[in-house]
């Protein structure tokens, strides 16, 4: 796409999402910064991601990358255009084969050339009450391969009450993302402490009033 | 003076405290840039900067008339109704029941106004969403919480689309004599209802000492409450030439929409501190959401409607 076009599907993709889901920032954690970080966040809809870019300043927007899965994002021409040419997503093969790249190296080189990453670590979308489900090894395997990055946890407030799982119509209800403390993996950190932790970080940044008991 | 006259002196007028009130602010903040900055000055002073947004858009849906009265109030009621349900519980069974509110009951509660369909507009909400919205909700099969859930969801659709519709509903009053004016009848009702928010909080951050309802409302105070409604009455018998009172009635029903909107803010106040919230959102800088600004006109507008029909109009 040229640059000009690009300018103007991003203000359309902002302005939609903007005028949608009136989605507000809340850097409580941290301030927005140019280095490459992993943004992990809760995963309610195949378009959360969309909301992390929207808030994110221009700056960050272009460097940000969003890892999602091969399997859907593939799936046909459209949605391969809107992946792979607009949001420049890092497309994860859930059983790669053997000569492929393997994910977590795909991710780690993505962090070296400059870019950030935003993951969702529970691998699925959540469907039943489970707020937050647990989460996958691999947000502890690409920390390990850099632990030199920020991790940055980001709770998606209210998209899943937006647009449920398997219903067409959005309904337009507010949504905030929040932005916590950045953390890292430290030395002699095991996996299971570290997604402990991790998921911890991200659930204490929920806002959950408007779910019903 | 004609009705267009009228208006251009009304918004004038409003122009004119708006710029006496940027001045007095930006007064204060000079002062306070030498002691360091002040919470409140700085609230003041984007306060004042949304009311300027807020003034061109009035201005602009009257220059557009009954089309442009009936978008202001009916995106109010799209932004006050998402602001209301974002804090309320609700359940993925309830997807349906609320596209249907928002896509359906919303719009065409301002259609019937636009082509004034009177009864249809009374009962629509109260009649027909009431009924239809638990039958969806019952269908989708989920019965946890479902008396709350229903319940809270046909109240938002009462107060912020039912009776805020009762604003741009006075445009379709039948007034002998007020042929061609009715847009002035909602700036009378706005002007006063909204001046009386302003002046309560004037008179309460000047001399504010004994709360009102400390549990519901900390900043509404006894003397904010007098002045405000006092005072926001006396701009009610001044602007009794723009309506179809006299000075007295004027100033009569500004009582009584001033001491609505007043209940109406405590009522909203309520709900705020059950969820556990401050505002019901930040649309409006300075201010907090639609609904924290609009919530004192939603309860004076249907009072403000029926005694205006029951003695006004034929």
């Amino acid at each position: 796409m040229t640059s000009s076009v690009k300018m103007i599907a991003t203000a359309a993709v902002t302005g939609l999402a903007r005028c949608f889901t009136g989605v507000r920032a809340h850097w409580l954690g941290c301030a927005p910064a140019l280095v490459p970080r992993i943004y992990f966040a809760n995963h309610t809809s195949h378009v959360d991601f969309v909301l992390i870019w929207t808030v994110l300043p221009p700056a960050q927007r272009r460097v940000v990358r969003p890892v999602a899965c091969a399997d859907y994002w593939l799936a046909n021409r459209l949605r391969r255009f809107v992946s792979e040419g607009f949001f420049r997503a890092v497309l994860i093969d859930r059983n790669p084969a053997p000569p492929r790249q393997h994910p977590i190296a795909l991710m780690a080189n993505v962090l070296d050339a400059g870019s950030s990453l935003i993951v969702f670590p529970e691998g699925t979308r959540k469907t039943g009450p489970e707020r937050l489900l647990p989460f996958k090894s691999g947000l502890y395997h690409l920390a390990r391969s850099r632990p030199n990055v920020e991790l940055v946890p980001v709770w998606i407030d209210n998209l899943s009450r937006v647009m449920p799982k398997g219903e067409i119509v959005p309904v337009p209800l507010l949504c905030s993302v929040t932005f916590g403390t950045p953390l890292r993996v430290s030395d002699d950190e095991d996996k299971t402490a570290f997604l402990d932790r991790t998921r911890h970080a991200l659930l204490e940044l929920r806002r959950d009033r408007n779910i019903a008991p | 003076m004609t009705a267009t006259g009228q208006g251009m002196a009304l918004f004038a007028g409003i122009t004119g405290v708006l710029v006496v009130a940027s001045i007095v602010g930006f007064m204060l903040q000079r002062r306070d840039a030498t002691t360091g900055s002040n919470a409140v000055i700085e609230n003041l002073n984007s306060r004042i900067k949304t009311w300027w947004a807020i003034l061109l858009a009035g201005w602009v849906a009257f220059l557009l008339g009954k089309a442009g009265a009936i978008a202001l109030f009916g995106f109010a009621s799209l932004g006050s109704l998402r602001e209301f349900l974002t804090l309320t519980p609700t359940r993925p069974a309830d997807h349906l029941t609320l596209a249907i509110a928002f896509f359906v009951v919303l719009p065409f509660q301002y259609y019937l106004i636009w082509i004034n369909w009177y009864e249809l507009f009374l009962i629509s909400i109260p009649v027909y969403a009431f009924l239809l919205l638990p039958i969806v909700a019952a269908l989708r099969g989920d019965t946890a919480a479902f008396m709350p859930r229903v319940a809270e969801i046909q109240w938002g659709l009462m107060i912020c689309v039912f009776c805020l519709s009762h604003v741009p509903a006075l445009l379709t009053l039948d007034i002998p004599g007020y042929e061609g004016r009715h847009l002035l009848l909602i700036a009378f009702l706005i002007i006063v209802v909204q001046s009386n928010d302003v002046l309560q909080y004037v008179w309460g951050k000047l001399i504010g000492r004994h709360k009102i309802a400390p549990q519901v409302s900390p900043s509404k105070t006894v003397e904010g409450l007098v002045g405000g409604v006092l005072s926001a009455t006396a701009v009610g018998v001044g602007l009794w030439w723009i309506t179809p009172f006299s000075p007295w009635q004027a100033g009569a029903i500004a009582l009584v929409i001033n001491l609505m909107g007043f209940f109406g803010g405590l009522v909203m106040s309520a709900i705020k501190r059950d969820r556990g919230v401050k505002d019901w959102g930040q649309t409006l800088k300075g201010h907090g959401g639609i609904l924290d600004r609009i919530d004192s006109v939603i309860f004076a507008a249907p009072i403000f409607f029926h005694l205006t029909r029951y003695w006004w109009a034929v």
